[in-house]
C-alpha cells in the first residue's frame, strides 16, 4: 500500500471567519477533553515513533557488542565505516537502479493503460476492474507469484524463456534477479498509478479538449499536448510516490523472492537494514543506515510538498 | 466530439487486454499451480490446466501448515488495526479541528512529523520498544538512579497488541478526517450549541454519522494494508502459532535442501489473497474512493 501516507496539507481557504489556521469558527474552548482525545494517538507515537527514532539517532553514533552487554560512544565512527564500506554502495547503487527502473516501468505502462481506458467508450468498468486486482495481493504474494513464473526449474514463463533459447536463471545471475525484483515490483504497483492517472484523465477540461478536436487535433495529439501536461501535478506526486514506494516498501518483495541474493546485488538498502540488524547484528552500522534512510525519507516528503503542492497547474 | 478511430479503438482495447492479461496470468498461475500435486509440478513443461488436487492441498495446508490458524490472526491483527487506527485518528482529528487549547498547533505538527519516517528506517529500535515496552521507564530510571526499582520488562513479542499497537498511529487518518471538518459547516455546531449539545455528543451525534462514507472507504484501504503487512509480524513473531498467513507463506517457500512443496505455497497464497480480493471486488466504489482521497 501503497502506505497511506503524504496526504496534501492544503491550507484551509483564508476565510474571514477564521481564527487560527486549521480551526472550526464554531469551536469549543475547553482543554481536558481534547486532550484525552488526542492522549491515545499522542502516547502511541512516542512509545513506537518518537522514542525509536530518537534511538535509532543515538545509536548510531555508539557501538554496541553483539549480545548488547558493552556500549560505547564512537562519534561519526559508524558513518565513517559505512561510508568505505563497498558493500554499501553496491547496495546503493543496486537501490538506485531499482528505484528508477521500477518508477519508469510503472509510470509509462499506467499511463499506456489509463490513456486507453480513456479513449474507449465501452467496456472501462470491466477493465478498472481486472485492473485494480494486484492492489489487494499482498507485496509478498507478488513476489512469491512471480518468483514462481520465473523460476527456472519449475516456473512456466522461464521454461518457455529457456526453451527460445535464453539463458535465464535469477538464482545466479544478478540482472536477472534485479529484473525480477523490477517486475514483481511494478506488477503490484501500475495499479496504483493507474487508479490516479484514470481520475486525472476524467478531470481535464472538457471545454479544452473539445476545441482542440476542432482545431483538428487527434486522439493522440490532444492527449500529448493538453491531457499530459494538464496532470503534470499528478505525474510529479506518482513519482515522488513510486521512489517512496521503491524505497521503503518493496522489502518484502525482496524477502519472498531473491533474499538480496545473489551475491547482494538485490540487497537494497532497507533490506541491508534488516540484515545487519537482525541477522548478522552489526547494529551500530544498521543504526547508521537508518538514520541515512531516515534523512532520505524526510528529503522526498520535502519534495513532496515543495512539488506537489505548489501544483504545476494550468487551471481555467 | 463525434471522432470516429475504429484503428485507434482497437489498439486501446489490445493494451487494456494485455494488460489485464498480464494481471492475471500469475493468479491463474497459482490457481493451476494450487490444484496440482507434487509430482505434476516438478514435470516440464508445467500444465496450464489445473489439475484435481485442489481441496487434496487445501487440506493439508490447513492441516499440517496450520493455515487455518494464521488466517484467523490475519483477520484478527488486520480487524485491529482498522479499528484501531479509525478510532485514535477520528477523535484526533475532533480534537484539533474543534479545540481552541494550548499547544493545539504542537500536537498537530507531533503527529504530522510521524508521516516522515516509515517503520522501515528504523526497524531496530521499534522493535526493541515493542520487546520491552517498558523500556523508556527503565532507561529514565537508569538516569535517576533507580535501576533497582524499576526494572519492568513488558514484552509485546508474539502477542496481538504487539502486531497490533504500534501500526495504530496514523497521521494519514487524521488529516483525512481532519481535511474532512473542514468542510463541514460551521452552522451544524452552531445549532448542536444552541440546542445545548456538549462537544461530545455533537462529535457522537452529528459528526461521526456525517463521516460515514469517508470512515468505510478508509476502513478498506486499512484493511488491505494490515491484511498485507509484512515487515512488522515478520519481526515481531517467532512463535508459528501467532503469525500471520503473509509470513506463514515465506516459510512454506522452497528451500535448496528440501523437496520443493510449490503446490502446497500457491494453494496457501491463493487462500491468503482471496479475503482482500473479494473485498475489493465487492466494494470497488469505496476503495477508489478511499485511494484517491487518502492519497491526496
Amino acid at each position: 500500500m501503497p502506505r497511506l501516507r503524504w496526504p496534501f496539507l492544503r491550507k484551509p481557504a483564508a476565510s474571514a471567519g477564521q481564527p487560527e489556521s486549521g480551526l472550526k469558527r464554531a469551536h469549543f474552548n475547553e482543554w481536558r477533553l481534547p486532550f484525552w482525545l488526542l492522549a491515545p494517538q499522542l502516547f502511541i507515537l512516542l512509545l513506537f515513533f518518537f522514542i525509536p527514532s530518537i534511538r535509532a539517532l543515538v545509536q548510531a553514533f555508539q557501538l554496541t557488542d553483539p549480545f548488547g552487554a558493552m556500549t560505547q560512544w564512537v562519534g561519526f565512527q559508524n558513518f565513517e565505516r559505512l561510508f568505505r564500506s563497498s558493500v554499501y554502495w553496491t547496495s546503493v547503487q543496486v537501490t538506485l537502479v531499482f528505484t528508477l527502473a521500477q518508477n519508469v516501468l510503472t509510470l509509462s505502462v499506467a499511463l499506456l493503460l489509463a490513456f486507453a481506458t480513456n479513449h474507449i467508450a465501452r467496456g472501462r468498468g470491466a477493465y478498472r476492474t481486472v485492473l485494480l486486482l494486484p492492489y489487494a495481493i499482498a507485496p509478498a504474494i507478488a513476489g512469491i507469484m512471480l518468483a514462481f513464473l520465473f523460476n527456472p526449474r519449475v516456473g512456466p514463463i522461464a521454461q518457455m524463456l529457456q526453451s527460445a533459447g535464453f539463458d535465464w536463471d535469477p538464482n545466479r545471475n544478478s540482472m536477472h534477479a534485479l529484473a525480477l525484483i523490477v517486475m514483481a515490483a511494478s506488477w503490484k504497483h501500475i495499479c496504483y498509478n493507474y487508479i490516479f492517472l484514470v481520475a486525472a484523465l476524467l478531470s481535464v477540461p472538457h471545454s479544452i479538449l473539445e476545441s482542440a478536436y476542432l482545431d483538428g487535433a487527434g486522439p493522440i495529439q490532444r492527449f500529448l499536448r493538453i491531457s499530459l501536461p494538464m496532470i503534470a501535478p499528478t505525474l510529479f506526486f506518482l513519482v515522488v510516490i513510486n521512489f517512496v514506494y521503491g524505497l521503503f516498501e518493496t522489502f518484502a518483495i525482496v524477502d519472498a523472492t531473491t533474499r538480496g541474493g545473489p551475491a547482494g546485488s538485490t540487497s537494497i538498502l532497507v533490506y541491508k537494514v534488516y540484515q545487519d540488524g537482525f541477522v548478522t547484528l552489526d547494529l551500530g552500522s544498521s543504526a547508521a543506515q537508518s538514520v541515512v534512510l531516515m534523512a532520505l525519507a524526510l528529503l522526498l516528503t520535502f519534495a513532496q510538498f515543495r512539488f506537489v503542492e505548489r501544483r504545476v497547474n494550468y487551471s481555467v | 466530439m463525434n471522432e470516429r478511430t475504429p484503428v485507434l479503438d482497437i489498439v486501446c482495447h489490445l493494451i487494456l487486454l494485455l494488460g489485464a492479461g498480464l494481471v492475471c496470468l500469475p493468479i491463474y498461475f497459482v490457481f493451476v499451480t494450487g490444484s496440482l500435486s507434487q509430482q505434476e509440478v516438478m514435470r516440464v513443461p508445467l500444465s496450464w490446466l489445473p489439475g484435481d488436487q485442489f481441496l487434496t492441498n487445501t487440506m493439508t495446508v490447513l492441516r499440517s501448515a496450520n493455515f487455518g490458524r494464521l488466517l484467523l490472526n490475519s483477520f484478527i491483527v488486520a480487524c485491529g488495526i482498522t479499528v484501531g487506527k479509525l478510532a485514535v485518528s477520528v477523535i484526533a482529528a475532533f480534537a484539533v479541528t474543534y479545540f481552541r487549547f494550548p499547544f493545539r498547533l504542537t500536537a498537530f505538527w507531533l503527529i504530522f512529523m510521524s508521516l516522515m519516517l516509515p517503520i522501515e528506517v528504523r526497524i531496530v529500535p521499534t522493535y526493541e520498544s515493542a520487546a520491552n515496552v517498558a523500556l523508556p521507564l527503565n532507561i529514565l530510571g537508569g538516569w535517576l538512579g533507580l535501576q533497582a526499582l524499576v526494572d519492568l520488562d513488558w514484552n509485546m513479542v508474539n502477542t496481538y497488541p504487539g502486531l497490533i499497537l504500534p501500526l495504530i498511529a496514523s497521521a494519514t487518518a487524521t488529516f483525512l478526517f481532519r481535511q474532512f471538518f473542514l468542510t463541514v459547516p460551521d452552522e451544524l455546531c452552531d445549532a448542536a450549541r444552541i440546542d445545548g449539545a456538549s462537544a461530545w455528543q455533537f462529535f457522537r451525534l452529528i459528526l461521526l454519522p456525517l463521516s460515514r462514507s469517508n470512515i468505510v472507504a478508509l476502513a478498506i484501504i486499512l484493511f488491505l494494508m494490515g491484511w498485507n503487512q509484512y515487515l512488522w509480524p515478520l519481526l515481531l513473531t517467532t512463535d508459528p502459532d501467532m503469525s500471520t498467513a503473509v509470513i506463514g507463506l515465506k516459510k512454506l517457500m522452497p528451500q535448496s535442501d528440501s523437496v520443493p512443496t510449490w503446490h502446497l505455497l500457491m494453494n496457501a497464497a491463493l487462500l491468503t489473497m482471496l479475503p482482500p480480493t473479494i473485498i475489493i471486488l465487492l466494494l470497488q466504489r469505496w476503495f477508489v474512493k478511499g485511494l484517491v482521497d487518502s492519497g491526496k
